[in-house]
């Protein structure tokens, strides 16, 4: 191995990062280099005094911080979400689509007719004082009255 | 036992709150660590933190674990340290090297030094405060990403292949990358460096 390979060998060598195979390699280099065994040296010295820089601790307030913006997030919808009415929405459109369905279902015999051929197509049966023309036409009391004069009945009192 | 930091992510997904809390829980400090190193200002660290765990927690519905939840993590923390350290704003808002940041009492400058009879211990206290800033200084020396690199490597002890998917190279790219860095380093505290190596 080369001084140059051994660039990116000596730091994970230093921290004990290395398959069996690849230490075995560096330790042959290095018992033949000093100036590799000088740097290995020098490279762990280096991290010693890394490791000597105290560590500091979070603020106390640091936690609540945290959380308070975290209880500030919006409840994140999925973008399905923007087309899903409310249920009170929901709820209206469907009873006015219920109700256009129901009207519209609904058959035309119980409404007003434009059509002035639909009065031939009545049967007088359907009709209940035609049902009862006949008893009408032989109740005896009404014989005794005296016939109303057309005249009379379609002038008015003076 | 502890739930993985995955199965944690996941249950956050699922809407349980206090799995977010155990999260915050087990990273606030070497976050924070890492960005105070990075950035070289406290309150702007902790400003950086709060940023990260704010975009894990909105990132949560989207989480899928096909990487370590820690890349994850100190991927955003590093970006979000790096747009820092080149945001001219926060460059013009460094706090010198000899001063230390407000409340900042680590380095014990702060402390009272005219107790006569414990000269000793102030000499010795110097000398490590002296030795502390120098060391400090070196760091804060390196190029951004060389920084990002050391720190990685040596406080979260995150594997090489881990810090290069954080840095977005390769991993042969890294170990170029962390050796300029040691080198730098080792040139920065030569006289440090020359006291360690006989001990």
């Amino acid at each position: 191995m080369s001084c140059s390979r051994m660039e990116k060998w000596i730091l994970p060598y230093v921290d004990g990062r290395l398959k069996v195979g690849e230490q075995r390699d560096v330790e042959q280099h290095l018992a033949d280099c000093a100036a590799c065994r000088l740097r290995v040296n020098e490279f762990r010295a280096v991290s010693g005094l890394i490791d000597e820089l105290p560590q500091i601790e979070p603020s106390e307030a640091f936690d609540l911080r945290v959380r308070a913006r975290v209880a500030a997030e919006p409840v994140k919808k999925s973008w399905w979400a923007w087309y899903a009415p409310s249920p009170r929405v929901a709820f209206a459109a469907s009873a006015l689509l219920l109700a256009i369905v129901w009207f519209g279902s609904r058959p035309a015999v119980n409404g007003p007719s434009l059509n002035p051929t639909a009065t031939a197509v009545i049967n007088p049966e359907d009709l209940p004082v035609l049902e009862n023309y006949d008893v009408i036409s032989n109740f005896e009391p009404l014989a005794d009255l005296p016939p109303v004069q057309a005249d009379d009945a379609e002038q008015p009192e003076s | 036992m502890a739930r993985s930091d995955v199965q944690l992510m996941l249950d956050v997904k699922a809407g349980d709150e206090q799995s977010f809390a155990l999260l915050l829980q087990r990273y606030r400090s070497p976050l924070i660590n890492f960005l105070y190193r990075m950035v070289r200002n406290r309150e702007q660290a902790e400003d950086l933190a709060q940023e990260v765990f704010l975009r894990v927690y909105r990132a949560r519905a989207d989480y899928v674990p096909s990487a370590k939840f820690t890349t994850w993590m100190f991927r955003i923390a590093t970006n979000l340290a790096l747009n820092a350290v080149r945001d001219t704003k926060y460059q013009r808002m460094e706090i010198s090297i000899d001063a230390p940041a407000a409340g900042d009492t680590e380095e014990g400058d702060e402390r009272p030094l005219d107790v006569a009879d414990k000269r000793p211990d102030i000499e010795q206290r110097l000398v490590a405060d002296v030795r502390s800033k120098m060391i400090r200084h070196a760091i804060e020396k390196l190029p951004e990403k060389q920084r990002a690199a050391v720190l990685l490597h040596k406080y979260q002890e995150l594997d090489y292949a881990e810090i290069a998917k954080i840095l977005e190279c390769s991993e042969s790219a890294l170990k170029s990358l962390l050796f300029r860095a040691y080198e730098a380093l080792r040139v920065e505290l030569a006289p440090l460096v020359a006291q360690q190596s006989k001990i």
